[in-house]
């Protein structure tokens, strides 16, 4: 009898057990940000400083944020984006991201801006297990789910924008000659390391010469020439802008015609290529991934016709031509899109669980063909673009979608 | 005897701001102690330059400059060598000690606006510096140091926060003691004749030389233990944290402070700290005609900085409680 009752009492001891602990798991969706109305997101961007060019990205996701909560929000919640200045000072940004992350107790990170003021972040976001996402950077540091599990990057990644190139070459140019010239850093390295890796067991016998140079030299003049003595005929030009406009004007005045492949960080035409001489320019090769809105030939898609509507009615003290202002709006999508599919499991655990679904989304101004894809070990987000050969006018696409 | 009242007050009043400063982890957030942590570390270099500019007359603009060695130095030894963080304040401040002095000498043949540009130039080299090839394996090239917060020792039940800023206070009165200790001296007096009329000082026997170098060194000394609280508050290095815009913010700490006040760096670094962020909830499309405004506001309503201010305010209190107390005693006679 005694003996029953013991049994009883487990039983019954059990099952409590389990409502309670049914219960802690339904309390812990409790995390901070998220209201029945209100969901937090918190954001940094140089508004102020040396970076301020690219303070647009945050206004342009601010206004489209606005758009969204005109419309109802999502699921019946505002979004409140609280986007602060940073200065791209790697001090400011960890004060700022730990305002947001314990006093204004946001949801989530999305979209923080530049390599050095992510840097400064990512342990410290990671340790807190605060979702980092949407990091608005080229580094290849993001995509590190087994290290980094709170944080997944953005763009096109350096390697990966350099593999397209390789992937481009084995095809069309299997006997080239490369020469790289590349900045003496993490990102320059960054391009030089994706580059062998997709040349593969080839790089040793196609890559003949690589030289850098330092940000504080005065011009990359002499390495220009040291790389066309090489006998190469391919050249990779991993250069930031001013370095950029340098190595095509000087490529061309001593006569080196090789296949140009130019990076990406340098391929606006007015701050790099008019510099140069549009008409030293030519046929140059960059990888590009997003839709020009200047470009006649977008003018027409319904997703450019849909930018252009909402930068005239919310953020038309915007420039329209400011390329920058593309990836201000497409994340902010991203971002809706994803609190669209956590539904009301709103928990820093699902965001990250919903980020890591991702499946061939195609999202607004993309080019045609790249799609977004993302897996518990794979956090990056684009790993495809197309290449582009300018005209003397501008970029022109040709080719498929290259990558994954 | 009234002197002796004086000073017994403001003893009170510095007695109350420490305690208060010392209770201050505990009743605020996290983000509000590191917050008055940077403050704190802001106070220390400003002191430095105070004393360098204030004081003894020598214009820096490449103050950063000394913040951003002192900062690597607690890095590089936390990261590379594995130096507890205690250790690496007083390296870095010795490192900076030695590097202002040295650079004290061709300051010696500057003057004002000169000396205010060759000393610009170390604070916009300093970030490229940073990212030279040959030091790169140290310095960690453009994408500096990560380094770990320190926990706290002896088992004390404190957060890394709290534990960081009384560490940090610890130090920042040590300093504050220091320099007081030095100015009201006479090297201090030293100092100051030397900005005033350096022909004079000479001729009274002041090695003007010497004192002009060592209290160049001395303040690097203060922004070099700065710069390493700094980094280890932080838990980051990397060249863009110490763009030439940092020298320019401490300059314009000391004058929004108060110039030659010791107490004055404490304002002027809650300026520094607080007034970008106010300046960027205002405004994101122009934080920094907000911040200017803000600038030109403290300049017009306190000429002689906060400090100037709060002499001035505090002067007049006391003429009318004197007033007051006089006319109580006639009335009562």
């Amino acid at each position: 009898m005694a003996f029953k009752n013991m049994y009883a009492a487990l039983v019954i001891a059990g099952f409590v057990g389990a409502l309670l602990t049914g219960c802690g798991e339904q309390q812990s969706t409790g995390d901070p940000g998220v209201t029945d109305t209100e969901i937090k997101i918190g954001n940094t961007n140089p508004y102020s400083g040396p970076a301020s060019a690219y303070g647009t990205i945050g206004r342009a996701h601010t206004a489209y944020f606005d758009m969204i909560n005109e419309q109802g929000g999502v699921n019946g919640r505002k979004i409140n984006f609280i986007s602060l200045d940073d200065g791209y000072s790697p001090p400011r940004t960890v004060e700022q991201i730990r305002k947001l992350v314990e006093e204004e107790q946001v949801l989530f990170l999305a979209g923080t801006l530049g390599t050095p003021t992510n840097t400064a972040i990512h342990k410290y976001v990671n340790a807190q297990q605060v979702p980092h996402i949407f990091v608005n950077t080229g580094a290849s540091k993001w995509d590190n789910p087994q290290n980094f599990p709170w944080t997944m990057g953005f763009n096109l990644s350096y390697p990966n924008e350099a593999k397209i190139y390789a992937m481009y070459l084995l095809e069309n140019k299997p006997d080239a000659k490369i020469a790289i010239l590349y900045q003496n850093d993490d990102y320059g390295k960054d391009y030089v390391h994706g580059l062998k890796d997709g040349l593969g067991d080839k790089a040793e016998s196609m890559i003949v010469a690589e030289t850098s140079y330092e940000v504080t030299d005065p011009t990359v003049d002499s390495q220009i020439v040291s790389l066309q003595a090489s006998g190469a005929d391919t050249f990779f030009n991993v250069t930031t802008p001013k370095f950029a406009a340098q190595a095509i004007r000087k490529v061309y005045d001593i006569g080196w015609r090789p296949l140009h492949i130019l990076n990406n960080v340098s391929s606006s035409v007015g701050s790099v290529l008019k510099p140069a001489g549009l008409e030293k320019s030519v046929d140059i090769i960059t990888a590009v991934y997003w839709k020009d809105p200047t470009d006649p030939q977008w003018a027409d898609s319904p997703d450019m016709k849909e930018y252009k509507a909402w930068f005239e009615k919310y953020y038309s003290e915007g420039n329209i031509e400011d390329g920058f202002n593309v990836p201000g709006y497409v994340i902010a999508w991203g971002v809706a899109e994803l609190l669209k599919e956590c539904g009301d499991d709103l928990t820093r655990a699902n965001v990250m669980k919903q980020m890591a679904l991702i499946k061939d989304v195609e999202a607004p101004l993309m080019l045609p063909g790249i799609k977004w894809n993302t897996s518990a070990d794979d956090f990056a987000l684009i790993e495809s673009g197309q290449l582009a050969r300018f005209d003397g006018e501008q970029w022109v696409l040709f080719g498929d979608i290259i990558g994954n | 005897m009234d002197g002796m009242h004086v000073n017994k007050t403001r003893l009170i009043v510095i007695g109350i701001a420490v305690l208060v400063a010392f209770l201050l982890p505990f009743v605020v957030g996290s983000y509000r102690v590191f917050q008055f942590n940077l403050v704190l570390v802001y106070a220390i270099v400003l002191l430095g330059l105070n004393m360098l500019t204030g004081y003894n007359g020598q214009i820096s603009l490449g103050h950063g400059a000394f913040y951003a060695i002192g900062a690597y130095v607690a890095a590089i030894m936390m990261d590379k060598l594995g130096v507890p963080y205690w250790a690496t304040v007083p390296a870095a401040g010795l490192v900076c000690f030695v590097a202002g002095f040295l650079f004290g000498f061709p300051a010696l043949r500057l003057h004002g606006h000169y000396l205010a540009l060759a000393t610009f130039a170390l604070g916009i080299s300093m970030p490229q510096i940073l990212k030279y090839k040959g030091l790169e394996h140290w310095t960690g090239g453009v994408q500096g140091i990560v380094i770990l917060k320190p926990q706290a020792p002896f088992g004390l039940n404190v957060s890394q926060d709290q534990w960081l800023y009384l560490f940090s206070l610890f130090v920042a009165l040590f300093m504050f003691w220091l320099a007081w200790n030095i100015l009201r001296g006479r090297i201090g007096r030293a100092m100051v004749a030397i900005r005033d009329h350096p022909i004079a000082a000479e001729a009274m026997g002041i090695n003007v030389a010497a004192v002009k170098t060592l209290t160049f060194g001395v303040s690097a000394l203060y922004a070099g233990v700065g710069g390493a609280l700094g980094a280890i508050v932080v838990q980051f290095v990397a060249p863009d944290s110490f763009v030439a815009l940092v020298s320019i913010s401490f300059l314009i700490g000391i004058v929004i402070g108060g110039l030659a006040s010791i107490s004055g760096v404490i304002y002027g670094a809650i300026f520094i700290q607080f007034v970008p962020n106010i300046a960027d909830e205002i405004s994101k499309a122009a934080p920094w005609a907000v911040y200017g405004l803000f600038l030109l506001a403290f300049v017009f309503l306190a000429p002689k900085g906060v400090a100037g201010l709060v002499q001035l305010l505090w002067g007049k209190a006391e003429a009318s409680w004197k007033r007051t107390r006089a006319q109580k005693t006639t009335l009562q006679s």
